[in-house]
């Protein structure tokens, strides 16, 4: 069962020198676009069109994060395929105790938009984006 | 005897008084900790070091990922 992490990642008080620091959990948005993993990609594609951040997560039922499957992908892909056949397995994540500052500039030394947020369990918490990640340290 | 609990009964224990160690190194302790909990970082954790804990309490140890 996980310690400080899981604590944090749960919203619950902290003390010291960095409790009220932004961190990517209370940053993250919970508004991406999920499926699951036998769902065709045609309707996740018209979903994932008019949302901000160009792909959908995979997740289990109840919101363990399996994959990602971008917008570029999926234009390519039959529709009748399944987000399975085509998502991208096990992406990277960060943590929501992540400090909001150190996450802004390890996205913007590799020249990313966004971060996905999980529990150290692989549940999803959301996605964050290094606008947000920025402004919350502004 | 030590035992993993889960995330509602480390609730449960502080709510009923028990001790909290944060066995992570001091820097990291400074920055963020549970409330309330002492510093006894894993690698200093010995007799001496947890003297002034109460035997007749529970005490409930962390690091960064596990309870």
């Amino acid at each position: 069962m996980p310690g400080k992490a899981d604590w944090r990642a749960h919203g619950l008080p902290v003390e010291g020198e960095h409790a009220d620091l932004p961190t990517a959990g209370g940053v993250a948005r919970d508004d991406v676009v999920t499926c699951r993993l036998d769902d065709p990609v045609g309707p996740i594609a018209e979903r994932v069109a008019p949302s901000p951040y160009g792909f959908a997560l995979v997740t289990t039922a109840d919101g363990i994060l399996l994959g990602r499957l971008r917008a570029s992908v999926m234009r390519d892909a039959p529709a009748e395929a399944t987000a399975e056949a085509i998502m991208e397995p096990g992406p990277t994540t960060v943590r929501a105790d992540t400090l909001a500052a150190d996450l802004a500039q390890r996205l913007t030394e590799r020249d990313l938009k966004t971060a996905i947020v999980t529990t150290p369990e692989g549940r999803l918490i959301g996605v964050v984006t290094r606008t947000d990640l920025e402004a919350s340290t502004a | 005897m030590a035992i993993r609990i889960e995330l509602p009964e480390l609730q449960r224990l502080i709510a009923a008084g028990a001790q909290v160690v944060d066995a992570l190194p001091q820097p990291e302790y400074r920055e963020t900790h549970i409330p309330g909990a002492i510093n006894v970082p894993i690698k200093s954790l010995d007799a001496d070091t947890t003297a002034g804990l109460d035997r007749a309490r529970a005490v409930v140890v962390y690091c960064h990922d596990y309870l």
